[in-house]
């Protein structure tokens, strides 16, 4: 087992409780690697902000073990945890200038004058802001403070650095970009990263793995092609990306592949992913764009008539919504490519998927 | 292209200066030029800012700025012994102080005095000379009926005669100062100054001085409240910022109650406490605390304790209103960055604060100054304050001249004070929310 192999951060069947009546946090397994970047991602109150704040150290545990490097962290007091934390509104001290932000943690550190000039110098250059250094915060722009709030993180070398939404004040194209230059930064010094959001995007974007949180329990803990491609429960399926859901019944189970009678009308041939056997309720997950329109005979396992009841032009590609297995709101993304779509309103067309795009997930 | 750019050069300022002369004059659609259009719209809109704010400013000209100002002209002013005796005056111009002065001037004060005892203005002559020369008033009223039987000159032997007073330089030396139509000599009584006869500006016999004891009473008993309402109510304030707001609002009840009572009411409430037969001490009695009653009331603690109740939300309004718009993430970043409990509370949490503090002292410490009706209640005779020499100068004495003196001289160690707190904290850092 390589250093980069160890389990550095873990948490132990921790749960969590405000009013010793709701578990906010339901007994949390959680483990990840030095150096990686994972993202607590789930809609708000699902208890993601709860896990990272009992991480820091700003909420305890109500059960259970978080371990930090080899070592409890459960009685550590969040000052000498060694961890980098950036807030959702950066929380920079008001009253100090950029340079004085930084310089705090190596204060209380207690470090030589000189080493933390040097430091900070550093620090301001890999946020590229060096000539903002004597100002206050409230002189920056919004994207100004959020890089100095991450230099403060990362300024005393932590080996781990919690972020809680850091972006979510940014404008989307500030946001994009320091989605980016977040990520090169973790790439660049190797720390390991945990990222709390509810932009599934951002998640997508900057994460090496995703633990995708709802009703205080972790629903699925994958990469982001993983979670993607091969959500595991109706909740996954469709929190990440967007998803045709069709609900039925399953009629036969064939090894990996079943077979499910649709309650709006249609058989069709779905992976088994999450179903109990024969006779359960299951939800059907589809992506949008792994519909085909008239497919040639044989190339899709299933296939239905349909009619176009709307077509919405997003540039790139074009969502059509079709009614179809007695859905209305049956939707298509058909990508704008060479010579138009040839879709019109009203007009009947047959659509067609394959079975390994077709997922039989838990009903809900 | 410099080579290029240098050829170019001489045609390009009467190119700019036609370009500006176009683009000077910007004109709206209709042809109006948009600067006076422009001050067309804001005129109606300044006007009705200055309509909102005219009655407010009226009233406070009215009850506040000409107020201050004519109790500071009051200090000053001295027109009783120029208006009784304008001639008499006129002709001390001419005396060099250093004997006594001529037959003519003993004549006009004879006819004066003759006029004044008929018009029965004698006593505000007595009264105001007796302000300088204590004991001169009831001489000048014997004086006054002395010298209307006396029917021709020369009248300086004969004035003499009356009473061997009006042969002393002191006497005239105070009529010639008093008969100026603006004196200083209010000022320099409240601070505990005097004239000698030869005009120097002396110490008052150590006797007869008790103002400038007044003015450092007045400035510590206030600073001594504005520490005490700071350590008792910055914790306070900060448990109240901190709370969740159903139990703050609670607690914010109990700290404003005091504001829905009246400060009478407050101030005699704390007479039945602090009694020697009262609540405290018949409960340090029982409780075996001490042997004797103490005396609480009539004494610099009671005054200070009371003044302490009044004040304390003052200071902490201003502190609490501050701490609420401190983020709590602030303290976390600090304790993530590696400061324990104190350091954060220290470095990120205090420093945050020093407007509240500075807006509610400052409001405690100025409005503290001029306290009258509490050291009155529970003070004794020692903890008596500014105001209430003011007080016993415009009700009792009616010496107005040496109520507005000790008025003005609150009003100028207050901007002193005011100055030094601006130089130290500064004004614009105060904050009041």
């Amino acid at each position: 087992m390589t250093i980069a192999d160890r389990q550095y951060v873990e948490f132990i069947e921790v749960q969590k409780s405000y009013d010793g009546e709701i578990l906010v946090v339901k007994n949390l397994n959680l483990s990840m690697r030095q150096g990686e970047f994972l993202t607590l991602l789930g809609p708000s109150g699902s208890g993601k902000t709860t896990t990272l704040m009992m991480l820091a150290g700003f909420e305890a545990p109500t059960h259970g073990d978080i371990i930090l490097d080899g070592r409890s962290i459960s009685n550590v007091p969040p000052h000498k945890r060694d961890i980098g934390m950036v807030f959702q509104n950066y929380a920079l001290f008001p009253h100090m200038t950029v340079e004085e932000n930084l310089a705090f943690p190596l204060e209380v550190r207690r470090m030589p004058k000189s080493e933390i000039e040097e430091k900070v110098r550093r620090a301001l250059a890999m946020v590229r802001l060096n000539e903002y250094g004597k100002r206050r915060p409230g002189q920056l722009s919004g994207g100004q403070q959020q890089r100095v709030a991450l230099a403060r993180a990362l300024v005393f070398e932590p080996k781990l650095v919690l972020m809680d939404e850091p972006l979510g004040a940014l404008d989307k194209q500030l946001r994009e970009h320091m989605q980016l230059e977040v990520k090169h930064i973790h790439q660049s010094l190797g720390v390991t990263v945990v990222y709390v959001t509810h932009d599934q995007s951002e998640a997508l974007t900057m994460s090496d793995r995703i633990a995708v949180f709802n009703d205080g329990a972790i629903q699925q803990l994958a990469t982001p092609n993983e979670l993607y491609e091969r959500p595991e429960n109706s909740f996954v399926a469709q929190f990440i990306g967007e998803n045709n859901r069709l609900p039925g019944k399953v009629v036969l189970v064939n090894g990996a592949g079943c077979t499910v009678e649709v309650t709006g009308g249609g058989v069709v041939e779905a992976l088994t992913v999450n179903v109990i056997g024969v006779g359960a309720q299951t939800t059907l997950s589809l992506r949008p764009e792994r519909v085909r329109i008239n497919p040639p005979n044989g190339a899709c396992a299933n296939v239905f008539p349909a009619r176009v009841e709307e077509l919405i032009y997003l540039g790139d590609h074009i969502r059509a919504r079709v009614s179809a297995c007695g859905q209305r709101d049956f939707v298509i993304k058909v990508p704008n490519a060479e010579g138009g779509v040839g879709l019109t309103p009203g007009a009947d067309i047959a659509i067609g998927w394959k079975r390994e795009d077709c997922r039989a997930l838990d009903p809900s | 292209m410099p080579r290029a750019g240098g050829v170019e050069r001489p045609s390009r300022p009467a190119t700019q200066a036609m370009v500006s002369l176009a683009t000077d004059i910007v004109r709206t659609a209709d042809g109006v030029p948009l600067k006076v259009t422009l001050r067309r719209v804001d005129r109606a809109r300044k006007l009705k800012a200055v309509a909102l704010v005219v009655p407010l400013f009226l009233f406070i000209l009215l009850s506040f700025a000409i107020p201050i100002g004519v109790m500071l002209f009051r200090a000053v002013d001295n027109p009783e012994i120029a208006g009784a005796l304008p001639n008499t005056v006129a002709e001390l111009a001419r005396w060099n102080g250093d004997e006594l002065p001529d037959e003519a001037t003993y004549a006009a004060l004879a006819g004066e005095l003759q006029a004044a005892h008929k018009s029965k203005t004698l006593g505000l002559i007595g009264k105001r000379l007796n302000y300088e020369l204590p004991g001169v008033r009831s001489k000048i009223m014997a004086i006054g009926r002395a010298v209307t039987k006396i029917e021709a000159g020369p009248y300086k032997d004969a004035v003499i005669g009356i009473d061997p007073m009006l042969g002393e330089r002191r006497l005239w030396t105070v009529i010639k100062s008093a008969g100026e139509p603006y004196t200083i000599f209010y000022l320099l009584s409240a601070l505990d100054f005097e004239r000698t006869q030869d005009g120097d500006i002396v110490n008052v016999s150590a006797d007869r001085a008790i103002f400038r004891d007044v003015f450092l009473r007045t400035m510590g008993i206030s600073m001594t409240v504005t520490l005490a309402t700071l350590v008792l109510g910055f914790p306070v304030a900060y448990l109240l910022a901190s709370l969740p707001a159903r139990t703050s609002n609670l607690l914010m009840i109990l700290v404003l109650l005091p504001f829905w009572t009246s400060l009478l009411v407050r101030t005699t409430a704390w007479v039945v406490l602090l009694q020697t037969e009262g609540v405290v001490n018949d409960a340090l009695m029982l409780l075996g605390f001490v042997d004797e009653r103490l005396q609480l009331i009539f004494s610099r603690f009671g005054t200070i304790v009371a003044m302490t109740h009044i004040q304390l939300p003052f200071t902490l309004l201003p502190i609490y209103s501050v701490m609420k718009t401190i983020s709590p993430t602030h303290v976390r970043a600090a304790r993530s960055l590696g400061a324990g409990p104190f350091v954060a509370f220290w470095r990120i949490y205090f420093p945050q604060t020093v407007p509240g503090i500075a807006a509610g002292c400052l409001l405690t410490f100025i409005l503290s100054l001029g306290y009258y009706i509490t050291p009155a209640l529970v003070g004794g005779p020692t903890d008596q304050m500014v105001s209430s020499f003011v007080a016993i100068y415009t009700n009792m004495e009616l010496n107005w001249g040496m109520a507005s003196a000790l008025g003005a001289i609150l009003l100028a160690a207050t901007l002193v004070l005011y100055l030094l707190y601006n130089r130290l904290i500064g004004i614009d850092k105060l904050k009041l929310g």
